[in-house]
């Protein structure tokens, strides 16, 4: 059964797994929907970043920044102009993907570290503007508050929205992924060199992976105003790049949904952790550290390796 | 100093010197990080970590002397002693396995050691804000080019910085240590097989980078209210630095500090809501025309 979900056969199994949740606002009480709608979205997030990172190869280091442009966007739209919220909502990917070109566009020159750090700074650039601008953004303090159209104001609705979409994207980004272009994205990943000498445009897919995942980053964003009413400066801040990071490591690099798994015992680890102890860092530092040394293909891809004997992983070559 | 003012306004002329004290303390960390990012290739984001933790120890060792001026030099070397100590563990209980593994999960690695290490400080210091008091000897102002009053202490921190440059780059050039340390940034292998203990080696200039790491935050410390939290934008700064410096390149990495400090206080005077925007933008201007950095990189 795990074996067909994972090889993309078993439909019936995935469907099973999508009524499911579908029927989860029926049995669960109002904060573990809350909480599923996080994680939906975090995966969301972290599968957006994997697209670049593990299928793509490049060290895309500040996701968050795109997370926290859509957000900003949609919330923008929301609070200060008498537009459609809807519109909104399209209107926060589209200002992450814009981001993701420009940014894109000036970091594609660089490699490796030298492009992680232009990016870096570039994010931090995007910061410090939603930081101290606050007549504009809030500042600090962040929007709070937004108000929504009344069909997603209840608890139940959020989720089923948030489910929703992040279904669709999901969906969009494997079927990204199982296209030439994500086929190209994974050789180039795996020796740029060769891809360049038979004629594929390097540069040219990486910087479209990346306006992609700047767009579901979005996305995300965009949900995260659904389900949470609030934005703040803290969602473009770099250690949240880290971690998003970390949860496409820990469910596994090389795996579709991996991500999404990531995401989701980083998160559920977070809110069982915090009931007991303030030092929720020290227990992800240290999980971290297990993962790296025991677990360097994430939880998923572990399955995987057990699962097909033989599987070939891939490497990211310096 | 007519001729000065001419040229300079007083208000210019104390941003620069502002600048300048805080160039030296960008300078002190990025030329750690940088050592480290050269020789061991570790992209080691609890770098940032280990300023703080530096300052943290400042306060209490110099709260243990009094607190008054011995507490102060008590501090200077004790604290980036204590940072040395706390890196070496790190480095021999978990970095010498992942040398070879790829960077992003070195880097990660770090950012796990990072937050392992911002909790340590939280259980140890707690989250108040702690100060460390300035010695007497550097109490007060000094006036510069007749009139210009500036702190003695930050006086003190520019002395401090190319003594600092000087004494690192003596290292790395002029010691023996300092010699293998850059043939195995180069070639492991072939400076293992003449029979260095090449493990050892990068031990040492980790400590060494982190020493400078622990010197930064125990020199800052006087002039800062010590938090937690205070890691988090200065490793991104000490990161930009080393790279639009070259990286691995000391110098480099002074010029990079000199082109953050400056900017960023001189960016105050143009337009304070967002002076801070400056030096990011700085960066960004040197890595388009200079994708490696200003000077030669060491890889």
């Amino acid at each position: 059964m795990l074996r067909d979900m994972l090889e993309g056969r078993g439909r019936i199994w995935w469907a099973a797994v999508v009524i499911f949740m579908f029927l989860l606002p029926f049995i669960l009480p109002r904060f573990y929907l809350y909480l599923l709608s996080i994680i939906l979205l975090t995966g969301l997030l972290a599968t957006s970043l994997n697209l670049v990172l593990g299928y793509g190869g490049i060290f895309q280091f500040h996701h968050a920044v795109f997370y926290g442009a859509g957000a900003y966007g949609t919330a923008l739209i929301l609070t200060k102009t008498g537009l459609s919220p809807w519109i909104s909502f399209i209107v926060g990917p589209l200002v992450s993907a814009a981001l993701g070109l420009i940014m894109g566009w000036i970091c594609i020159r660089l490699s490796k570290l030298y492009f992680a750090m232009l990016q870096i700074s570039l994010g931090s650039l995007v910061w410090i503007i939603v930081y101290r601008w606050y007549s504009f953004t809030g500042g600090d303090d962040g929007i709070h508050g937004i108000p929504l159209p009344d069909i997603l104001s209840s608890s139940n609705n959020a989720y089923y929205f948030t489910l929703v979409v992040t279904l669709i994207c999901l969906f969009a980004m494997y079927k990204v992924i199982k296209s030439p272009f994500g086929s190209a994205l994974q050789g180039i990943r795996d020796n740029p060199v060769r891809c360049e000498m038979i004629g594929i445009n390097v540069k040219r897919h990486q910087l479209l992976a990346l306006i992609i995942a700047g767009f579901f980053a979005g996305v995300a964003g965009s949900l995260f105003v659904v389900v949470d009413n609030t934005v703040f400066p803290d969602m473009l801040f770099w250690t949240l790049s880290l971690e998003i990071c970390i949860m496409c490591l820990l469910g596994g690099w090389f795996t579709f949904l991996g991500p999404m798994l990531g995401a989701a015992i980083i998160i559920a680890l977070r809110t069982f952790v915090s009931t007991y102890t303030t030092y929720w860092a020290l227990v992800l530092g240290i999980l971290m550290a297990l993962v790296i040394f025991f677990l360097p293909n994430g939880v998923l891809g572990y399955i995987e390796e057990k699962i097909k004997k033989g599987f070939i992983e891939p490497v990211i070559k310096e | 100093m007519d001729l000065i003012y001419a040229i300079l306004p007083p208000k210019v002329l104390a941003q620069i010197f502002v600048g300048l004290s805080r160039t030296t303390i960008l300078f002190i960390v990025s030329s750690g990080l940088s050592l480290i990012l050269g020789v061991l290739r570790i992209p080691n984001v609890a770098h940032g970590s280990l300023y703080m933790i530096g300052a943290f120890m400042a306060f209490t060792i110099s709260k243990i002397f009094g607190g008054g001026d011995a507490g102060f030099w008590a501090a200077l070397v004790g604290a980036p002693l204590g940072v040395a100590l706390v890196s070496l563990a790190a480095e021999r209980g978990l970095f010498q396995y992942l040398y070879e593994r790829e960077h992003l999960m070195l880097l990660l690695l770090t950012f796990a050691v990072s937050l392992i290490f911002g909790d340590l400080v939280k259980i140890v210091w707690g989250a108040e804000y702690k100060s460390v008091p300035v010695p007497h000897v550097f109490q007060g102002y000094v006036y510069l080019f007749g009139g210009l009053p500036f702190p003695i202490y930050n006086l003190f921190l520019l002395i401090i910085g190319p003594i600092v440059a000087v004494a690192l780059w003596l290292i790395v050039n002029k010691t023996k240590i300092g010699k293998i340390s850059r043939a195995a940034a180069v070639d492991r292998e072939m400076v293992g097989a003449v029979g260095i203990n090449v493990s050892w080696v990068f031990a040492i200039v980790f400590v060494i980078g982190c020493l400078l790491a622990g010197l930064g935050g125990a020199l800052v410390a006087p002039t800062v209210s010590v938090t937690l939290g205070m890691d988090h934008t200065l490793i991104i700064e000490a990161f930009l630095i080393v790279i639009i410096g070259g990286l691995g390149n000391i110098w480099g990495a002074l010029l990079g500090a000199l082109i953050f400090g400056l900017t960023q206080s001189l960016g105050i005077l143009v337009w304070s809501q967002f002076g801070i925007v400056f030096p990011y933008a700085a960066v960004i201007v040197v890595l388009l025309f200079r994708p490696t950095g200003l000077l030669k990189s060491t890889w």
